[in-house]
């Protein structure tokens, strides 16, 4: 009986580990509510101001997104967004293109082809692509690509072709390291087992590693296209800036991001050009949620 | 073809493509390097842009980035701590769980721009702080927390559970676990990537072109009074940082000069970019180092 006295005293007690608990619960528990605040407001406010262009300026949603007029200025505007969102979709898939296979080698070659050196080598490389910023991205590209494009081919350089050029180089790091995890992560015996059949390395790469690993590629393909699609100002400083659908890749012509780059400080707030400015912001964003969608398809069929 | 001959064709292909990636990281450094180390002295470093004649330097727009990095850490780390922690540690799985990880996720993946447009409506405009440090380094807390977040995580769950068991078998609490047991074991990860994070900081544009603004007011380099509107260190002033100098001078400068600017502002990002990158390497091989031999178990 005083045994279970005691016992219930020092139940009901509060001693000072269970206050640093608590409080230290709460800190986390609001460092947690914070990033889902932070991420509802922002849904809201870009949805909110995205879909003024439709309900408050009356534009019809078929006007923006196939309209190839954009003329937001003067007694008849037009807001046909086609072209920016024709460049967007041109240079991220064309930029995937350029970067997939050389990211791909670069990861072959770090996890089978010299995973010593090759490693050693190529991590260093991979990590400072990623580091460098954008801006810097978009003065070289401005500066070396675009005169030589120029030179090379016909037209001012600036263009698609510049844009893409520029974004592969910076989605390459994203698209090797996630290839480089999963390369790595393949159990050994499967290529043990090739090598036993018979076949080159090659015949191994292409045949087995591949196939088991092609989700996994995909997600980073997937995740460096999203980068690739929001990336505002290295494509900016070097696609020419025009809001035509380009005719050829040496054309100027313009993302959805450039154009709210560019647009986004020279009008006013709550104007119907600034209010279609954020519909495109409201496009970036849903391409946002389909891209993590894409990706978290891909990693549900690399968990079967 | 003979499998023998296909496979060599092949191993040199990728050999070539592996390498022709590692040229292009060359000639993109030394390029960068090349154009912009003649150009960048003390002077260049410390005094103040010009508008239209030649010789002006990037010094506000230096002190800028580095003012605004520290802020921005100074708000990031407490909070991605927070939430990170609790991801590793209190998290159970189920379906808020994955919900935040999908939030984790989905901001990580938001581009830059539509955060700074974010910044611009909601911090600059509607609780009207203007442009401001203040203002972009909230928009950059938002466009940092979540890798942070992710940072913290992976340093608390690579800890091995042998660690987190005998503090339970010692009858510790839990928050004496996770910040007494686990933190230390955790700190050189966190650190590392703390820092390259940083490096991301320092070069963002796209958030700040809206928030911390495009135009430096004239500092006084002598009054330290946070309040005075020509202090550098009054955080309610806007500033253009050097990230976003250099996309200005690019697409809009009027000095003769403009693209020696531009390639002196830019070797100066990509070397403090550079020297973040082995100090993360260093300090988190060091840190280690300390930690794991003051408490190795034999």
């Amino acid at each position: 009986m005083l045994n279970n006295k005691i016992a219930q005293n020092h139940k009901s007690r509060i001693e000072k580990h269970h206050i640093e608990d608590f409080i230290g619960r709460s800190y986390m528990s609001f460092c947690v509510l914070l990033l889902i605040v932070a991420i509802i407001s922002m849904v809201y406010f870009v949805m909110s101001k995205g879909i003024s262009t439709f309900v408050v300026d009356k534009v019809s949603v078929s006007d923006f997104f196939f309209g190839t007029k954009w003329s937001p200025e003067g007694s008849n505007p037009s807001f046909g967004a086609l072209p920016f969102i024709a460049g967007s979709f041109v240079t991220t898939l064309l930029a995937a293109l350029i970067a997939s296979p050389l990211s791909i080698c670069a990861a072959l070659f770090m996890t089978e082809i010299v995973p010593g050196w090759g490693k050693k080598l190529l991590q260093p490389v991979i990590e400072l692509l990623s580091g460098i910023p954008s801006v810097v991205y978009g003065f070289v590209g401005l500066s070396v690509i675009v005169p030589f494009l120029r030179n090379v081919f016909p037209g001012q350089g600036i263009g698609v072709a510049a844009g893409s050029i520029v974004l592969s180089v910076m989605i390459l790091p994203t698209i090797t390291s996630v290839t480089v995890d999963a390369l790595s992560a393949l159990p050994q015996n499967l290529k043990e087992s090739s090598f036993a059949l018979g076949a080159t390395r090659w015949q191994t790469i292409a045949r087995v590693i591949i196939p088991t690993t092609l989700p996994a590629i995909l997600t980073g393909v997937v995740l460096g296209m999203a980068r690739a699609f929001g990336e505002a100002l290295a494509v900016q400083m070097v696609i020419g800036n025009a809001p035509f659908i380009p005719k050829s890749l040496f054309e100027s012509a313009s993302t959805l991001t450039s154009v709210i780059t560019l647009g986004m400080g020279n009008t006013t707030m709550g104007s119907p050009q600034n209010n279609s400015l954020w519909s495109m912001a409201l496009v970036l964003m849903l391409m946002t949620f389909l891209f993590v969608f894409i990706v978290r398809l891909l990693e549900k069929r690399r968990a079967i | 073809m003979k499998a023998r001959t296909v496979d060599k064709i092949a191993t040199g292909i990728i050999v070539t493509l592996a390498l022709l990636i590692v040229a292009v990281l060359a000639g993109l450094l030394g390029y960068i390097l090349f154009r912009g180390m003649s150009h960048i002295s003390w002077d260049f470093l410390t005094s103040a842009p010009q508008k239209i004649r030649a010789g002006g330097g990037v010094g506000p727009q230096l002190f800028n980035s580095l003012f605004l990095l520290v802020l921005t850490l100074l708000i990031t780390v407490p909070l991605g701590l927070g939430a990170g922690i609790y991801m590793a540690e209190y998290a159970r799985p189920g379906r808020i769980t994955g919900f935040i990880r999908l939030i984790v996720e989905v901001l990580s993946s938001f581009p830059s721009i539509v955060v700074g447009l974010f910044g611009l409506l909601l911090i600059v405009n509607i609780f009207g702080l203007g442009f401001s440090l203040v203002s972009g380094a909230l928009a950059l807390t938002v466009f940092n927390l979540p890798l942070m977040v992710r940072i913290t995580e992976q340093a608390f769950r690579s800890v091995p559970a042998q660690q987190k068991e005998a503090g339970f078998a010692l009858g510790l609490s839990k928050w004496k676990i996770v910040t007494t047991v686990l933190f230390p074991v955790a700190l050189p990860a966190i650190i590392t990537g703390t820092i390259l994070s940083a490096g991301r900081v320092f070069g963002e544009a796209a958030a700040l072109m809206f928030t911390a603004g495009m135009s430096s007011p004239r500092l006084n380099f002598s009054n330290w009074n946070p309040l005075s509107p020509s202090s550098p260190l009054n955080p309610f002033r806007p500033a253009e940082t050097l990230a976003v100098h250099i996309w200005k001078i690019n697409s809009e400068g009027l000095a003769p000069d403009a693209v020696q600017i531009a390639a002196g502002a830019s070797a100066v990002l990509v070397i403090t970019v550079l020297i973040f990158n082995l100090a993360a390497r260093y300090v988190g091989r060091l840190i280690y180092r300390k930690l794991t031999a003051s408490r190795r178990m034999n």
